[in-house]
């Protein structure tokens, strides 16, 4: 089969991403494909705390170049500081004063080019990591974990999604929001899921994450989550812009409670995983009427 | 004062609880700063006195005449947004991250930078004082960056207009924006649910307001759905010494009011949880 990468994605947090990415990784791991789950979500990583029987096969540390400048060569002349788009060189005339703002930095390399007297160096700075659980079955979570303190996710979302290049169906748990970190995720994407409530603040943030997925034209369908707990606007808006509805989960107390305690529901009676099984085959239809 | 409000894991009810907040107060100023998807205008329908243009940043455009493939450029972008294949080389503005050093290195001023000023913010008011909240035009960057300036709005209008309290609807994760919504704030209050997820995100935003020294308490939402995790949150935070200010049941008129647009003690004001609320903001905001 040819690879394909579904993306979990929402305007809005906590409508319900890692509850489906994981549990759909769970449907699948007894269909036989060579499959990964790339928890994107840096920040706030938890598709682990759902499927603990991965066994941990390693971690990677992802860096980013940061300037060091050498005050004994360095001519007070600003070039690096003019160079620089991310004001993370701080400079002051009198009494001289240049510092690098690391948290600033995005490691371009611009300050280096700038630097005529040879005093910018580089170091490695370390934004977090990523890390890989395998499963009897060879399906892979891969996790992307930002450290604590660092101001962007980006570079360890990249990491972690090549680190699954080589697995037939990769499915991918977005961070929330429309920023750098969603766009990362689902640029990588044939397919993206959207996750949403029916509330008003569910709905206004999927008509933000759809218009952005139509600039970027990628094929993308809905799932309502606590579909009961809520109005009919997110559906009716679904079918007056002609946007697949993949799914609509109830909301249940058996849902919650599970959720609380780290369990998949597709763990807990067969229902679950039929439902599951049946969102895969719903996206893989939608993703070859759209090609 | 100035009270931000967060959470780590998104859907813990960061929103609702600002807005209740903002609607017990006489006179407030709120900030909402999940400029990734500003909700709390859809409740209250502010009525805009200011609109700011936000310059998000910068894109790199290539003129494909004055281009001559000698891809200078693709050496130096470390963000791999520069390609040359067979049709020459190309831009991709999803990678590109406004650098300009491609701009700087191109012999042949072929690469001119375009701002990026679709990121809007707004000053207005709405029934209990006024409202700022940032917009982030979608796929654009620095959202930390749009966080400050609201925040820098936000104070600027409470100076003015002699108003003591500003509220901060946070957004989720602990990244760039969480960051600037809470750095040098007053209090920080950490909205978190009894779940596996709830607890582990818990836990990085405590180490994050720690690392900051900043004055941290949380309050436990829904917390009858695990009361066994809610225990481990309260141990986890006598621990080290972190206040648990309130505990909140789970209540399906929370999400009612939502949906009819409306903060649930505006919309409920005489169930148990709006009272619960009411007694939970007084305790906050008289503590400092």
């Amino acid at each position: 089969m040819t690879a394909m990468t579904i993306a979990f994605a929402s305007g809005k947090g906590g409508t319900g991403k890692t509850f489906i990415s994981t549990n759909l990784f769970n449907a699948l791991q007894s269909s036989g494909l060579n499959m990964a789950l790339v928890d994107c979500d840096a920040e706030a990583p938890n598709d682990r705390e759902f499927l603990r029987e991965g066994v941990f096969q390693g971690t990677c540390a992802v860096t980013q170049k940061v300037p060091v400048i050498d005050k004994s060569k360095c001519t007070y002349c600003r070039r690096c500081d003019e160079y620089c788009n991310f004001n993370a060189i701080f400079f002051l005339e009198e009494p001289p004063t240049i510092e690098v703002l690391e948290e600033l930095c995005h490691g371009c390399g611009a300050c280096s080019v700038a630097c005529e007297y040879g005093a910018i160096s580089e170091k490695d700075d370390l934004l977090g990591y990523v890390n890989r659980y395998r499963f009897s079955t060879g399906n892979e979570l891969i996790e992307g974990r930002m450290e604590v303190g660092v101001h962007v996710s980006v570079e360890i979302i990249k990491a972690a999604i090549k680190s699954a290049d080589a697995f037939d169906l990769v499915l991918l748990d977005s961070p929330p929001g429309t920023g750098c970190p969603f766009i990362q995720t689902v640029y990588r994407a044939d397919y993206v899921v959207l996750v949403t409530e029916p509330t008003p603040f569910g709905l206004s943030d999927l008509k933000q994450s759809l218009a952005i997925l139509k600039e970027m034209g990628i094929p993308c369908g809905v799932i309502i989550n606590r579909a009961d707990m809520g109005s009919n606007d997110a559906r009716n808006y679904l079918i007056q812009e002609n946007i697949p509805l993949l799914m609509s989960v109830p909301f249940g107390k058996e849902i919650a409670v599970a959720y609380s305690k780290g369990e998949l529901v597709t763990n807990l009676n067969d229902d679950w995983m039929v439902k599951f099984t049946e969102l895969y085959h719903a996206i893989n239809k939608q993703f070859e009427a759209e090609i | 004062m100035e009270l931000a409000i967060i959470s780590g894991k998104g859907g813990t009810g960061k929103s609702s609880i600002s807005a209740a907040f903002a609607t017990l107060q006489n006179e407030v100023v709120l900030a909402d700063c999940d400029v990734d998807a500003a909700n709390l205008y859809l409740l209250f329908s502010p009525v805009h006195d200011e609109e700011h243009v936000f310059v998000s940043g910068h894109k790199a455009l290539l003129d494909q005449e004055k281009c001559i493939h000698c891809g200078i450029c693709v050496d130096y972008c470390r963000f791999d947004a520069i390609v040359e294949n067979k049709h020459g080389v190309s831009i991709l503005d999803t990678l590109c991250e406004g650098c300009l050093l491609c701009s700087r290195v191109c012999p042949y001023g072929a690469i001119t930078i375009e701002e990026e000023d679709r990121s809007r913010y707004y000053a207005g008011h709405f029934k209990n004082g006024r409202m700022v909240y940032g917009r982030l035009a979608p796929g654009e960057e620095n959202s930390g960056k749009l966080v400050s300036k609201v925040r820098e709005k936000a104070k600027q209008i409470a100076k003015e207009s002699g108003i003591e309290r500003i509220i901060i609807d946070g957004p989720p994760g602990i990244g760039c924006s969480a960051i600037s919504a809470i750095t040098g704030v007053d209090a920080v209050l950490v909205v978190t649910e009894p779940s596996m997820s709830g607890v582990h995100d818990l836990k990085r935003t405590l180490q994050l307001t720690a690392g900051f020294s900043l004055p941290t308490s949380v309050l436990i939402n829904k917390f009858d759905i695990n009361r066994e995790l809610s225990t481990e949150i309260e141990a986890y935070c006598n621990e080290n010494d972190i206040e648990v200010v309130g505990k909140l049941p789970f209540d399906p008129v929370v999400v009612e009011a939502m949906v009819n647009c409306s903060s649930i003690t505006d919309y409920a004001p005489d169930a148990d949880i709006s009272k619960l609320i009411m007694h939970l903001c007084n305790k906050i905001f008289t503590k400092s």
